[in-house]
């Protein structure tokens, strides 16, 4: 059985940040995912969720899950990342003050979906958009 | 620590949420960066936060966080209220700052994730 969802994300919409996320979390503890690994799967998922709001104009994510995983893809329209190595950098943030005083910015968001994900993969066109997929075994 | 201590010792009033006399946390995160925060490994834990928006809510609901005290009389919003009580997140305010709470608890022995 694979179950698969798709959630649309508006850039700048941080009253909504992270109601995907919320709801894949919720549909995992459903499921009986053990809750270290749901932590790691929502920990990730979210900050990926709002690096869209925060840094993106629009994004869509869509998750699937298998017997033995789940797949994410975060696709963006927005301005991109031009050296990726760089924004994996801890402390690393090119967050504008709004999205600082939302709570965001340390730079922190994509190391630490590095270190929650078994497999991540982000490419990224400048001026088009940024493309996040990771994978969790369970 | 218990809560009924921390709410005492930082004059703080509970907004949402319950808990038994006993209930205790073990440590203590102050910040406003939510990605901070989103790095911590451990179970159990306070989040101390001038962050008053949902945002705040949403990053302990993912980080399996449980208690929240709002510092500087920040006032929890009706979203993050809805937020908290749907995920059993218990939502504290203390007119006391960042600083002055963070300063009590650790002297009071609550200890710190680093
Ligand atoms: N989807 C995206 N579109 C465009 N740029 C992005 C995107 N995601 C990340 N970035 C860029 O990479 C940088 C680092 O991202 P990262 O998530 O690590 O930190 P941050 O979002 O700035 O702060 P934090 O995640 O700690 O709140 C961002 O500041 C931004 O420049
Ligand atoms: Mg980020």
């Amino acid at each position: 059985m694979v179950i698969e969802q798709t959630y649309f994300i508006r850039g700048g919409d941080f009253s909504h940040a992270g109601d995907a996320s919320s709801k894949v979390k919720k549909l995992l503890k459903q499921l009986g995912v053990d809750a270290r690994k749901i932590k790691n799967i929502v920990i990730a998922l979210y900050e990926a969720e709002v690096n869209i709001v925060a840094h993106a104009w629009e994004g869509m994510i869509r998750i699937s899950i298998e017997a033995d995983r789940i797949s994410c893809t975060l696709e963006d329209k927005g301005p991109g990342i031009e050296d990726i190595g760089q924004a994996m950098v801890e402390g690393y943030s090119t967050a504008s003050k709004e999205v600082r005083e939302m709570g965001f910015g340390a730079g922190m968001g994509l190391s630490n979906i590095k270190r929650n994900t078994d497999v991540l993969e982000i490419t990224s066109e400048v001026g088009v958009g940024t493309k996040v997929y990771m994978v969790n075994y369970f | 620590m218990k809560i009924s201590d921390i709410l005492q010792l930082t004059e703080a009033r509970v907004v949402c949420g319950s808990f038994s006399s006993q209930t205790e946390v073990e440590r203590a995160f102050s910040s406003d960066l939510m990605s901070d925060v989103l790095t911590l490994d451990s179970e159990n834990i306070l989040l101390i936060t001038g962050l008053a928006n949902p945002q705040s809510i949403r990053t302990a609901e993912m980080a399996d966080i449980h208690f929240i005290l709002l510092v500087r009389n920040k006032k929890a919003t009706e979203e993050m209220i809805r937020l908290a009580e749907e995920n059993h997140i218990t939502l504290m305010e203390t007119p006391f700052s960042l600083f002055r709470t963070s300063g009590i608890l650790y002297q009071a022995g609550l200890m710190p994730v680093y």
